[in-house]
Protein backbone atom coordinates (compact mmCIF):
# COMPACT_ATOMS: atom_id res chain seq x y z
CA UNK A 1 0.00 0.00 0.00
CA UNK A 2 1.18 3.60 -1.07
CA UNK A 3 1.65 6.29 1.44
CA UNK A 4 -0.56 8.92 -0.02
CA UNK A 5 1.14 12.81 -0.08
CA UNK A 6 4.69 11.18 0.50
CA UNK A 7 5.93 13.84 -2.35
CA UNK A 8 2.95 15.98 -4.01
CA UNK A 9 1.41 18.08 -1.90
CA UNK A 10 -2.06 16.91 -0.41
CA UNK A 11 -4.66 19.84 -1.96
CA UNK A 12 -6.11 20.71 0.82
CA UNK A 13 -2.80 21.82 2.87
CA UNK A 14 -1.17 22.72 -0.08
CA UNK A 15 1.89 21.04 1.47
CA UNK A 16 3.06 16.65 1.74
CA UNK A 17 1.61 14.92 5.02
CA UNK A 18 5.09 14.33 6.47
CA UNK A 19 5.60 18.50 6.94
CA UNK A 20 2.24 19.21 8.59
CA UNK A 21 3.14 15.97 10.50
CA UNK A 22 6.07 17.69 11.39
CA UNK A 23 4.91 20.82 12.43
CA UNK A 24 2.26 19.21 14.51
CA UNK A 25 4.85 17.52 16.20
CA UNK A 26 6.55 20.77 16.80
CA UNK A 27 3.97 22.74 18.26
CA UNK A 28 3.72 19.80 20.48
CA UNK A 29 7.19 20.20 21.19
CA UNK A 30 6.68 24.03 21.78
CA UNK A 31 4.26 23.47 24.88
CA UNK A 32 6.75 20.78 25.95
CA UNK A 33 9.70 23.07 26.85
CA UNK A 34 7.01 26.09 27.16
CA UNK A 35 6.27 24.05 30.25
CA UNK A 36 9.78 24.01 31.72
CA UNK A 37 10.45 27.46 30.65
CA UNK A 38 6.88 28.26 33.40
CA UNK A 39 8.81 25.88 35.56
CA UNK A 40 11.86 28.09 35.04
CA UNK A 41 10.37 31.44 35.40
CA UNK A 42 8.11 30.37 38.72
CA UNK A 43 11.71 28.98 40.67
CA UNK A 44 13.66 32.31 39.59
CA UNK A 45 11.02 34.91 40.52
CA UNK A 46 9.87 33.29 43.68
CA UNK A 47 13.74 32.64 44.79
CA UNK A 48 14.31 34.76 47.80
CA UNK A 49 17.21 37.64 46.81
CA UNK A 50 20.36 36.56 46.76
CA UNK A 51 19.96 33.21 46.51
CA UNK A 52 19.76 32.95 42.50
CA UNK A 53 23.04 31.77 41.17
CA UNK A 54 25.17 33.61 38.16
CA UNK A 55 27.90 32.92 36.85
CA UNK A 56 27.93 29.10 37.62
CA UNK A 57 28.20 28.15 33.82
CA UNK A 58 30.78 28.73 31.74
CA UNK A 59 30.04 31.74 29.14
CA UNK A 60 32.76 30.77 26.54
CA UNK A 61 31.37 27.41 26.24
CA UNK A 62 28.17 28.39 25.93
CA UNK A 63 28.80 30.87 23.22
CA UNK A 64 30.74 28.49 21.24
CA UNK A 65 27.66 25.98 21.38
CA UNK A 66 25.47 28.15 20.52
CA UNK A 67 27.40 28.88 17.15
CA UNK A 68 28.16 25.10 16.69
CA UNK A 69 24.51 25.10 16.41
CA UNK A 70 23.35 27.85 14.69
CA UNK A 71 26.08 26.51 11.84
CA UNK A 72 24.46 23.35 11.89
CA UNK A 73 21.32 24.45 11.41
CA UNK A 74 22.40 26.02 8.22
CA UNK A 75 24.63 23.16 7.13
CA UNK A 76 21.76 20.61 7.38
CA UNK A 77 19.23 23.53 5.30
CA UNK A 78 22.59 23.04 2.85
CA UNK A 79 22.10 19.97 2.52
CA UNK A 80 18.56 20.31 2.24
CA UNK A 81 18.92 22.47 -0.72
CA UNK A 82 21.94 20.12 -2.47
CA UNK A 83 19.52 17.65 -2.26
CA UNK A 84 16.79 19.99 -4.32
CA UNK A 85 20.07 20.82 -6.65
CA UNK A 86 20.54 17.34 -7.24
CA UNK A 87 24.42 17.38 -5.70
CA UNK A 88 24.09 14.39 -4.12
CA UNK A 89 27.57 14.59 -2.75
CA UNK A 90 27.46 17.72 -2.07
CA UNK A 91 24.42 16.53 0.46
CA UNK A 92 26.75 14.15 2.21
CA UNK A 93 29.41 16.65 2.62
CA UNK A 94 27.04 19.13 4.35
CA UNK A 95 24.63 16.15 6.45
CA UNK A 96 28.15 14.81 7.80
CA UNK A 97 29.37 18.34 8.53
CA UNK A 98 25.92 18.71 10.74
CA UNK A 99 26.76 15.60 12.16
CA UNK A 100 29.85 15.96 13.09
CA UNK A 101 28.93 19.50 14.38
CA UNK A 102 26.19 17.91 16.73
CA UNK A 103 28.61 15.83 17.94
CA UNK A 104 30.92 18.65 18.94
CA UNK A 105 28.03 20.64 20.78
CA UNK A 106 27.49 17.03 22.82
CA UNK A 107 30.87 16.74 23.29
CA UNK A 108 31.16 20.36 24.96
CA UNK A 109 27.91 19.91 27.09
CA UNK A 110 29.18 16.33 28.02
CA UNK A 111 32.29 18.44 29.33
CA UNK A 112 30.24 20.75 31.47
CA UNK A 113 27.88 18.12 32.82
CA UNK A 114 31.45 16.40 34.22
CA UNK A 115 32.55 20.03 35.67
CA UNK A 116 29.55 20.36 37.35
CA UNK A 117 29.46 16.59 39.09
CA UNK A 118 33.34 17.07 39.78
CA UNK A 119 32.33 20.25 42.00
CA UNK A 120 31.67 19.59 45.33
CA UNK A 121 30.07 22.07 47.96
CA UNK A 122 31.75 20.53 51.73
CA UNK A 123 30.03 21.60 54.80
CA UNK A 124 32.83 21.29 57.76
CA UNK A 125 32.01 20.69 61.27
CA UNK A 126 33.61 24.06 62.16
CA UNK A 127 30.72 25.86 59.86
CA UNK A 128 32.93 26.71 56.90
CA UNK A 129 32.24 25.76 53.43
CA UNK A 130 34.72 24.01 51.16
CA UNK A 131 33.85 24.45 47.55
CA UNK A 132 35.83 23.48 44.94
CA UNK A 133 36.48 20.47 42.55
CA UNK A 134 37.23 17.05 43.24
CA UNK A 135 41.06 16.41 42.56
CA UNK A 136 41.07 13.07 45.17
CA UNK A 137 38.71 11.13 47.26
CA UNK A 138 40.19 9.05 49.58
CA UNK A 139 38.84 6.70 52.70
CA UNK A 140 40.57 8.95 55.08
CA UNK A 141 40.22 12.58 53.32
CA UNK A 142 38.98 14.49 50.38
CA UNK A 143 41.10 16.86 48.09
CA UNK A 144 39.28 19.66 46.48
CA UNK A 145 40.77 22.14 44.22
CA UNK A 146 39.06 25.46 45.20
CA UNK A 147 38.42 27.81 48.02
CA UNK A 148 36.52 28.54 51.91
CA UNK A 149 33.69 30.67 52.30
CA UNK A 150 32.43 31.88 55.46
CA UNK A 151 28.84 31.17 54.03
CA UNK A 152 26.47 29.68 51.50
CA UNK A 153 25.62 32.94 50.20
CA UNK A 154 29.04 33.74 48.62
CA UNK A 155 28.66 30.87 46.53
CA UNK A 156 25.68 32.77 44.70
CA UNK A 157 27.82 34.62 42.40
CA UNK A 158 30.68 32.59 40.33
CA UNK A 159 31.71 35.36 38.41
CA UNK A 160 34.20 36.53 40.93
CA UNK A 161 35.41 33.36 42.75
CA UNK A 162 38.82 34.56 43.89
CA UNK A 163 41.76 32.69 44.19
CA UNK A 164 41.75 28.76 44.32
CA UNK A 165 44.58 26.12 46.16
CA UNK A 166 44.64 22.46 47.03
CA UNK A 167 42.45 21.87 50.22
CA UNK A 168 43.19 18.84 52.15
CA UNK A 169 39.96 17.61 54.03
CA UNK A 170 39.44 14.87 56.91
CA UNK A 171 36.48 12.82 56.51
CA UNK A 172 36.10 13.18 59.93
CA UNK A 173 35.68 17.21 59.30
CA UNK A 174 32.74 16.59 56.96
CA UNK A 175 28.92 17.31 58.09
CA UNK A 176 27.76 17.46 54.49
CA UNK A 177 29.29 16.51 51.18
CA UNK A 178 27.21 17.53 47.62
CA UNK A 179 27.89 17.62 44.30
CA UNK A 180 26.65 20.63 42.08
CA UNK A 181 24.39 18.08 40.51
CA UNK A 182 20.44 17.83 40.13
CA UNK A 183 19.60 17.62 43.66
CA UNK A 184 22.29 20.23 44.45
CA UNK A 185 19.77 23.26 44.43
CA UNK A 186 16.99 24.30 42.15
CA UNK A 187 18.87 26.13 39.76
CA UNK A 188 20.95 23.10 39.14
CA UNK A 189 17.39 20.57 38.97
CA UNK A 190 16.21 22.97 36.16
CA UNK A 191 19.54 23.33 34.07
CA UNK A 192 19.97 19.65 34.13
CA UNK A 193 16.27 19.23 33.18
CA UNK A 194 16.13 21.90 30.43
CA UNK A 195 19.55 21.35 29.11
CA UNK A 196 18.87 16.99 29.77
CA UNK A 197 15.91 17.40 27.08
CA UNK A 198 17.69 19.39 24.45
CA UNK A 199 20.83 16.93 24.71
CA UNK A 200 18.08 14.07 24.33
CA UNK A 201 16.12 15.71 21.29
CA UNK A 202 19.74 16.39 19.82
CA UNK A 203 20.82 12.23 19.96
CA UNK A 204 17.55 12.11 18.07
CA UNK A 205 18.09 14.62 15.45
CA UNK A 206 21.71 12.94 14.99
CA UNK A 207 19.92 9.36 14.81
CA UNK A 208 17.77 10.78 12.38
CA UNK A 209 20.87 12.02 10.41
CA UNK A 210 22.67 9.29 10.74
CA UNK A 211 20.35 7.23 9.13
CA UNK A 212 19.79 9.33 6.19
CA UNK A 213 23.37 9.97 5.73
CA UNK A 214 23.79 6.24 5.75
CA UNK A 215 21.81 3.08 5.04
CA UNK A 216 18.75 6.08 4.62
CA UNK A 217 20.19 7.55 1.48
CA UNK A 218 19.50 4.59 -0.43
CA UNK A 219 16.36 6.02 -1.26
CA UNK A 220 18.36 8.44 -3.10
CA UNK A 221 18.40 6.62 -5.81
CA UNK A 222 14.91 5.28 -5.99
CA UNK A 223 13.01 7.97 -4.72
CA UNK A 224 14.63 11.33 -4.59
CA UNK A 225 12.24 13.49 -4.48
CA UNK A 226 10.64 11.66 -1.44
CA UNK A 227 14.37 11.40 0.15
CA UNK A 228 14.86 15.21 -0.24
CA UNK A 229 11.25 15.62 1.47
CA UNK A 230 12.71 13.64 4.46
CA UNK A 231 15.57 15.62 4.72
CA UNK A 232 13.84 18.67 4.56
CA UNK A 233 11.64 17.42 7.55
CA UNK A 234 14.36 15.74 9.79
CA UNK A 235 16.24 19.58 9.00
CA UNK A 236 12.83 21.32 10.40
CA UNK A 237 13.02 19.56 13.57
CA UNK A 238 17.09 20.29 13.86
CA UNK A 239 16.12 24.03 13.50
CA UNK A 240 13.57 23.69 16.56
CA UNK A 241 16.50 22.50 18.36
CA UNK A 242 18.37 25.10 17.34
CA UNK A 243 15.74 27.52 18.42
CA UNK A 244 15.14 25.80 21.96
CA UNK A 245 19.10 26.34 22.80
CA UNK A 246 18.89 30.24 20.83
CA UNK A 247 16.08 30.57 24.24
CA UNK A 248 18.39 28.07 26.71
CA UNK A 249 21.65 29.83 26.45
CA UNK A 250 20.51 33.52 27.49
CA UNK A 251 18.28 32.16 30.28
CA UNK A 252 20.62 29.66 32.09
CA UNK A 253 23.88 30.96 31.06
CA UNK A 254 23.70 35.19 30.75
CA UNK A 255 21.21 36.65 32.85
CA UNK B 1 10.42 26.06 -1.94
CA UNK B 2 8.80 23.30 -4.33
CA UNK B 3 10.75 24.03 -7.42
CA UNK B 4 14.20 22.17 -8.10
CA UNK B 5 17.25 24.53 -7.94
CA UNK B 6 19.99 24.83 -10.39
CA UNK B 7 23.81 25.09 -9.29
CA UNK B 8 23.60 28.57 -9.64
CA UNK B 9 20.47 29.17 -7.40
CA UNK B 10 22.01 26.62 -4.92
CA UNK B 11 25.24 29.07 -4.65
CA UNK B 12 22.82 31.83 -4.02
CA UNK B 13 21.35 29.90 -1.66
CA UNK B 14 24.31 28.86 -0.14
CA UNK B 15 25.08 32.77 -0.11
CA UNK B 16 21.97 33.62 1.82
CA UNK B 17 22.22 30.90 4.51
CA UNK B 18 26.11 32.29 5.61
CA UNK B 19 24.66 35.93 5.69
CA UNK B 20 22.13 34.44 8.01
CA UNK B 21 24.68 32.31 9.97
CA UNK B 22 26.97 35.50 10.22
CA UNK B 23 23.80 37.45 11.55
CA UNK B 24 23.17 34.97 14.14
CA UNK B 25 26.28 34.74 15.03
CA UNK B 26 26.70 38.70 15.58
CA UNK B 27 23.46 38.86 17.65
CA UNK B 28 24.98 35.95 19.59
CA UNK B 29 27.76 38.16 20.31
CA UNK B 30 25.81 41.27 21.18
CA UNK B 31 23.91 39.11 23.80
CA UNK B 32 27.06 37.84 25.61
CA UNK B 33 27.93 42.03 25.64
CA UNK B 34 25.27 43.10 26.76
CA UNK B 35 25.43 40.44 30.02
CA UNK B 36 28.82 42.24 30.75
CA UNK B 37 27.46 45.76 30.39
CA UNK B 38 26.96 47.05 34.15
CA UNK B 39 23.27 48.51 33.86
CA UNK B 40 22.94 48.27 37.28
CA UNK B 41 19.64 47.38 36.34
CA UNK B 42 18.97 43.77 36.17
CA UNK B 43 15.49 43.54 34.82
CA UNK B 44 16.78 45.93 31.82
CA UNK B 45 20.10 43.82 31.16
CA UNK B 46 17.33 40.71 31.30
CA UNK B 47 14.67 42.61 29.03
CA UNK B 48 17.66 42.99 26.27
CA UNK B 49 19.35 39.79 25.98
CA UNK B 50 15.98 38.54 25.72
CA UNK B 51 15.25 40.76 22.88
CA UNK B 52 18.14 39.81 21.17
CA UNK B 53 17.54 36.24 21.60
CA UNK B 54 13.95 36.90 19.87
CA UNK B 55 15.82 39.05 17.17
CA UNK B 56 17.74 35.55 16.71
CA UNK B 57 14.79 33.17 16.91
CA UNK B 58 13.16 35.29 14.17
CA UNK B 59 16.29 34.79 11.95
CA UNK B 60 16.28 31.00 12.45
CA UNK B 61 12.00 30.60 11.82
CA UNK B 62 11.95 33.07 9.16
CA UNK B 63 14.68 32.20 6.96
CA UNK B 64 16.18 28.51 7.98
CA UNK B 65 12.59 27.21 8.71
CA UNK B 66 11.48 29.12 5.44
CA UNK B 67 8.53 30.61 7.76
CA UNK B 68 8.91 33.72 5.71
CA UNK B 69 7.33 32.29 2.89
CA UNK B 70 5.35 29.32 4.42
CA UNK B 71 1.53 27.52 3.49
CA UNK B 72 -1.59 28.78 4.87
CA UNK B 73 -1.95 25.62 7.15
CA UNK B 74 1.15 26.38 8.74
CA UNK B 75 0.42 29.54 9.69
CA UNK B 76 -2.76 28.79 10.88
CA UNK B 77 -1.11 25.84 12.92
CA UNK B 78 1.10 27.93 14.36
CA UNK B 79 -1.59 30.66 14.94
CA UNK B 80 -3.02 28.03 17.35
CA UNK B 81 0.17 27.36 18.85
CA UNK B 82 1.02 30.61 19.74
CA UNK B 83 -2.46 31.37 21.27
CA UNK B 84 -1.98 28.20 23.32
CA UNK B 85 1.82 29.23 24.01
CA UNK B 86 0.79 32.23 25.42
CA UNK B 87 -2.00 30.99 27.43
CA UNK B 88 0.40 28.67 28.85
CA UNK B 89 2.74 31.79 29.89
CA UNK B 90 -0.52 33.70 31.22
CA UNK B 91 -0.72 30.85 33.90
CA UNK B 92 2.98 31.94 34.76
CA UNK B 93 2.01 35.27 34.85
CA UNK B 94 -1.09 34.40 37.11
CA UNK B 95 0.92 32.28 39.42
CA UNK B 96 3.38 34.94 40.06
CA UNK B 97 0.46 36.77 42.44
CA UNK B 98 1.72 33.75 44.70
CA UNK B 99 5.48 34.67 45.17
CA UNK B 100 5.08 37.50 47.13
CA UNK B 101 4.37 35.06 50.39
CA UNK B 102 7.61 32.78 48.96
CA UNK B 103 9.27 35.87 48.89
CA UNK B 104 9.62 36.32 52.58
CA UNK B 105 9.51 32.48 53.50
CA UNK B 106 13.61 32.11 55.23
CA UNK B 107 16.42 31.42 53.48
CA UNK B 108 17.27 27.96 54.62
CA UNK B 109 20.37 27.45 52.39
Amino acid sequence: MDIPYTVQARPDTGVYNAKVGMWLFLASEVMLFGGLFSAYILLRVAAPPGTWPHGWLSVPLGTLNTLLLALSAVTTLLAWAACKARLFDRYKLFQAVTLVLALVFLGIKGYEYRDKLLHYEIALKDGRIADGHLVESRPEAVVLHGRYVASHAELMDGRHPGAHEEIRIERAQIQRMENYGPAHNTFTAIYFTLTGLHGLHLIGGILVFAYLWGPGSAMWHTDPERFTNRVEVSGLFWHFVDLVWIFLFPVLYLT
Amino acid sequence: MTEPLNPEAFRAYARRCGLVFLAVACMTLLMVAASYVPLHNHALTIAIILSVACVNASLVAGYLMHLISEQKMIYTLLAFTGIFFAGLMGLSVFAAHDVPALLHQTVTR
